[in-house]
Formats: structure tokens, C-alpha cells, sequence
């Protein structure tokens, strides 16, 4: 990484200007380390309380120093209505559409991966254009759709929404994986009389099985981390997933249980967290996938 | 615009990319085949309210009032009644302060400065820092919130560490337009963070360093060298998080409801409120309509920057 390196070796010869792009003077680098120091600390400052709270019998809003550590607060919100029900359709929700969307987007990409079609172009720039509308926006007149035809509090229709929502980036992402598979490896297939299908689900498929684990993984953050599509879809608190279930909570007990609430938040974002160390593998670390969205 | 003029990016061929002359095997219906699920799904729960919207937000349906028993068609009622509402106008103005403070200046400015600072460090910082920045934009947004507000509070950690020196307020009530920007900038510089330094990545050392043999001051290098051949990454990055904080709805709803008062309520709070609140459906969808077009010129925008056969 160190991009000027031999210039390093003869420091009393640089030009002694200030700079923020390159490592090589001493006072420069301290000065970036020291900045980023404190970039650190304004990130980690917000985030100390749901750690520390979740593990303190008097917490509040701030967390008092001194005595008081303690796992109860965890295993007060512990019970099916407060943790478990909700964790459980999170589970459905975000893992029915997880599969569903790689199913649907593998099937989709693989002819705008392998065709030379006419539209297929303005097909995806459709596509791209719509991973840029405001879902929020989109949440009004959904609503007002399934009230017209009585699926709200459905959580199967409220998966298929969710599906339709990450399908757009899903079939981007499954293209981009599937145009680095050879079509060579296929042709053999071809030969012997295999289909599309079947040349799909035994040979394609398996040779981009991490970029299906990443579409898998993201899918299912995104929509395990959402709350507005739930909030506003889901009425009965059985059917509710977490994230509306936490809010539930707050709103009713966040002034008198801070600490439950930082202890239900640290259950909740956990599985987050381990999931994205798993992208990260397949990513070949540093949660480089950012790179994938520019163009 | 036509496909056509998108300029070729000649780096990142995917390997081995397939040759695109197949023409033998099935025909054109059987090619189409395995887009049928996706197109079906796209349609009916993509395409469908948005199109639905079309109708709704030129009607008064609403779930209570006048609206709720016979729904009818107003014509350009709910439009006319939203361009002379001061509480749409004023939360228009709020929704780009908002997005110019959180998205273009905050998210934008420090994302490229962290990754410009984190250029050549050691292994080490570069984890550690990514790590931090990173984890606030991978947690659920409903919990930054809490986190947020529980830092932001009369009583949280901000005032009892502020209160040593004396500063001690209510930031929420006392400036909440500045505390939601705060606490988005927090959870969304990972994105403008990870691009800048994907796109940093890719100049070329000698190009840096022969304008600094050059005489060009770390200024000068950055504006003159730096900047302009990541330009693109940069409206690219600036579409993409316009289009993400243009659309915040939980991180204002659970920091401060819109409030105190509507002193930060955006344009999706305030659609929420009518159209959930006051279930004024049409007038709601009319907002959505007027929010989804402004995110349709945006997105048309980032397209031009995109080449879907290079990529």
C-alpha cells in the first residue's frame, strides 16, 4: 500500500510542503494518525452505550461508572412475546426472501448473462434505474395497493415484496458473477444435449457459488435490518419481525428499561455482524463490495 | 438518453467473458423463459403501486373523512393543495437541507477524507479504522437510531461527558435538524468511504508522483491531480447517496418523530403522517409520487455514468 516508498528512504530531500496524500513525512503521518484517532473515537463514542448499557443494572440513557455489571438485562427480554416471536419472523422474512431472490435473479441473469438479446440492454439499465428509487416513497402506494386487495398482515405477501424490492440489485449482482464464468465450460454440456436449465443448476451455478453466498447474505441483511417495510405491511404484533418489535418496545418501555433495550438491540444486530465476516471471505476481505456499485 | 453514448470504461473485463455471438440453441421464447419470475414479480410488486400511485394520487382516498366512503377523482387537487401546503413546502426545504448536509457534504467529504487518510497506512489502521466506520453502517439503521438517541439525550453519554466543560443541552430539542444530520452522516460515510478508497486504489502511483517532482504542493495535487481522475467515482458516489438520504425515514422517525414540533420533519415524514397518521391516502401518494420522480431524475442521472456492458 505504502505507494511512494522509495522516496521514504531519503526524507531531508522531499519538498517540505504538507500533504495529505502521501505517507512519507513524519509530521504529515502523525498528524493523519492523530486525525484518524479521532475518527475513531466520534465513530465508537455513539456506539459505547449499547454495549455498555446492555451489560449495566442501572442504565440509562448514559451509563453509570462503578458497580453494576450484569447480564440481566439480557435475560429479561429473553421470552417468546419480546424476543423470540420477533427474532423467528425475522427469520422467515429476511430467509424466505433471501432464497427467493436468488432463485428468481440466478434464473433471470442467466439469459442476460448468455444471450444476445435486443432489449437485453434497455433491460438492464430498467433494472439499474430502479435500485435508485426511493423505496420510502414506494411504501404509500403499496400499502394502498394491498389494502385494495386485503393482503396486508400477510407475511407471504409482504416476503414477495420484499423480494421484488432486493430483485433488482440481486439480478445486477448474479449477472456481473455469472459473466465471469467461462461459456465455454458449457458448451461441452451443449453437446451432450443438456438444456439451459440444466447447464444452469450443474455447471454455472456451482462455479459461482461464493457470488450466490453474497447475494444470499446481502439479501438477507438488508432485509433483516428493515423496518419501515414491516412497520407498514405487518399489523399484528405475532407477525412482526424484530425490527418493528424492538421499536414496539421502546416505545412502550424505552423510558424506564434503557438497559433491556440496548440488551435487545446487541441480540438483534448480532447476527449482522457474523454474517457480514462471512461476506467479508467471500469478498476476499475488507468489505471491498463497494467498488461493485460504482460504475 | 440512448444506450449507446454511455463512454467504454476499459478497465475490469470480466475474465473469460463469454462471446456474446451464441446464436445456435433455443429460440427466443425459450430464451426469455427464466426472466419470466423476475419480470412477474417486478411487475406486480414494483411496477404495480407505482403505476397504482398514477391513479391514487390524482383521487381523495382516504381511510377516514370525506375521502374514505366514495374515493373520487380530484384531478390535480391533492398537487395544488400540496405547492400552497407551507408544511410540504417548509419539509421540501428541510428534505434538501437534509440530504446537502448529511449526503453531499458530510457522508461525501469525510468518506474521501477518511480514505485519503487511510492511503498507505499500516494494515493495522487501515482495519481498525474500517472496522469502526464500517460496523456504523452495518448495524440495522433502527438501532443506530437508538444509539443516537441515547447519545443525543438531555441525559445521554454526549451531555454527561460535555457537561465537564459546561456545555450541556438538549441537542434534539435545542438543534434537531443538526442531530439527525449527525447521526446519518455517522451511519452512511462507510459507502462514500469504501468507493473513494476503491477508486483512490486505482491512480497509479507514478501519476501523483511525477506531479510532485513536479513541484505541485499536496494541495495543488490533490485538486489538479487527485480529484479529477477519481471524478468519476465522485458523481457516481454522489448520485447513489442523494438517492439513499433522500429516502431516510426511521433515523428522523425514531430520533425525533419530525419534531420538536415539524422543526425536522422531511418530506417522507411528513407523507408518512398523512397517509398513516391522517390517512390521507391520496394526498400521501401524491407526495410519494412528487419524492419518486425526484428519485427517477437522480437515477437517470447515475445512469449516464454507468455502462451495463462493461461492468
Amino acid at each position: 500500500m505504502s505507494t511512494l516508498a522509495p522516496a521514504r528512504s531519503a526524507p531531508p530531500r522531499a519538498p517540505r510542503s504538507f500533504s495529505i496524500t502521501s505517507p512519507r513525512r513524519s509530521p504529515a503521518r502523525l498528524l493523519a494518525l492523530l486525525a484518524l484517532a479521532v475518527v475513531v473515537i466520534a465513530f465508537v463514542a455513539p456506539m459505547l452505550w449499547l454495549v455498555l448499557g446492555s451489560l449495566h443494572r442501572d442504565a440509562g440513557l448514559s451509563v453509570p461508572f462503578g458497580a453494576g455489571w450484569t447480564f440481566d438485562n439480557y435475560s429479561k427480554v429473553m421470552n417468546a412475546t419480546t424476543l423470540w416471536t420477533p427474532l423467528r419472523n425475522s427469520c422467515i422474512l429476511a430467509g424466505c426472501s433471501a432464497v427467493l431472490t436468488v432463485i428468481v435473479s440466478s434464473l433471470a441473469a442467466y439469459p442476460l448473462s448468455r444471450y444476445q438479446m435486443r432489449f437485453r440492454r434497455m433491460f438492464l439499465y430498467t433494472i439499474v434505474f430502479s435500485t435508485g428509487l426511493p423505496l420510502t416513497a414506494v411504501m404509500v402506494p403499496v400499502y394502498v395497493m394491498f389494502a385494495h386487495f386485503n393482503i396486508t398482515d400477510s407475511i407471504w405477501a409482504t416476503v414477495l415484496f420484499m423480494s421484488a424490492t432486493s430483485l433488482p440489485f440481486g439480478i445486477w449482482m448474479m449477472k456481473n458473477f455469472m459473466d465471469g464464468v467461462p461459456v465455454t465450460l458449457e458448451e461441452a454440456a451443449w453437446c451432450d444435449g443438456a438444456g439451459w436449465f440444466q447447464s444452469l443448476r450443474r455447471i454455472v451455478m456451482p462455479l459461482m457459488a461464493p457470488g450466490v453466498a453474497v447475494v444470499t447474505i446481502f439479501t438477507f441483511v438488508v432485509q433483516w435490518g428493515d423496518f419501515f417495510i414491516p412497520f407498514i405491511l405487518l399489523l399484528s404484533p405475532g407477525k412482526q419481525p424484530a425490527s418493528v418489535g424492538i421499536y414496539t418496545f421502546f416505545s412502550q418501555y424505552g423510558a424506564v428499561a434503557y438497559g433491556q433495550l440496548a440488551a435487545f438491540s446487541v441480540l438483534y444486530t448480532l447476527p449482522i455482524i457474523l454474517l457480514y465476516g462471512v461476506l467479508g471471505k467471500f469478498l476476499g476481505g475488507a468489505f471491498s463490495f463497494a467498488g461493485g456499485l460504482k460504475g | 438518453m440512448s444506450a449507446t453514448d454511455v463512454v467504454a470504461r476499459p478497465t475490469g473485463t470480466p475474465a473469460g467473458r463469454p462471446a456474446r455471438s451464441h446464436q445456435r440453441g433455443p429460440g427466443i421464447a425459450q430464451k426469455l423463459l427464466p426472466l419470466v419470475p423476475a419480470v412477474v414479480l417486478l411487475l406486480l410488486f414494483f411496477a404495480g403501486p407505482v403505476i397504482w400511485s398514477l391513479y391514487t394520487a390524482f383521487t381523495n382516498e382516504a381511510l377516514s373523512g370525506v375521502g374514505a366512503g366514495a374515493t373520487r377523482f380530484i384531478g390535480l387537487g391533492n398537487f395544488r393543495r400540496m405547492f400552497s401546503d407551507p408544511a410540504f413546502l417548509s419539509s421540501v426545504v428541510r428534505t434538501v437541507v437534509f440530504v446537502i448536509g448529511s449526503a453531499v457534504i458530510g457522508q461525501n467529504c469525510l468518506g474521501l477524507l477518511i480514505a485519503m487518510l487511510l492511503r498507505g497506512r499500516s494494515r493495522a489502521v487501515q482495519s481498525a479504522v474500517s472496522l469502526v466506520v464500517v460496523g456504523a453502517w452495518v448495524m440495522p439503521e433502527i438501532v443506530a437510531a437508538f444509539c443516537w438517541y441515547a447519545y443525543l439525550n438531555r441525559t445521554g453519554s454526549l451531555n454527561s461527558w460535555l457537561g465537564h466543560i459546561g456545555f450541556h443541552q438538549d441537542w434534539l430539542y435545542t438543534a434537531p435538524m443538526f442531530g439527525v444530520i449527525l447521526a446519518n452522516v455517522w451511519r452512511g460515510t462507510a459507502f462514500s468511504m469504501m468507493v473513494y478508497s476503491a477508486a483512490l486504489s486505482d491512480i497509479s502511483p507514478d501519476v501523483e508522483e511525477a506531479a510532485s517532482i513536479d513541484g505541485a504542493s499536496g494541495w495543488k495535487r490533490l485538486w489538479l491531480v487527485t480529484l479529477p481522475m477519481i471524478r468519476r467515482s465522485i458523481m457516481t458516489n454522489l448520485m447513489l447517496i442523494t438517492l439513499q438520504t433522500l429516502a431516510v425515514f426511521t433515523t428522523i422517525y425514531v430520533l425525533t418523530g419530525g419534531g420538536p414540533g415539524t422543526k425536522s420533519q422531511t418530506t417522507p415524514i411528513y407523507m408518512y403522517e398523512q397517509a398513516f397518521k391522517f390517512y390521507n391516502l391520496g394526498y400521501g401518494t401524491a407526495m410519494a409520487l412528487i419524492l419518486l420522480i425526484v428519485g427517477a431524475l437522480f437515477s437517470l442521472v447515475y445512469l449516464r455514468f454507468l455502462n451495463v456492458d462493461e461492468k
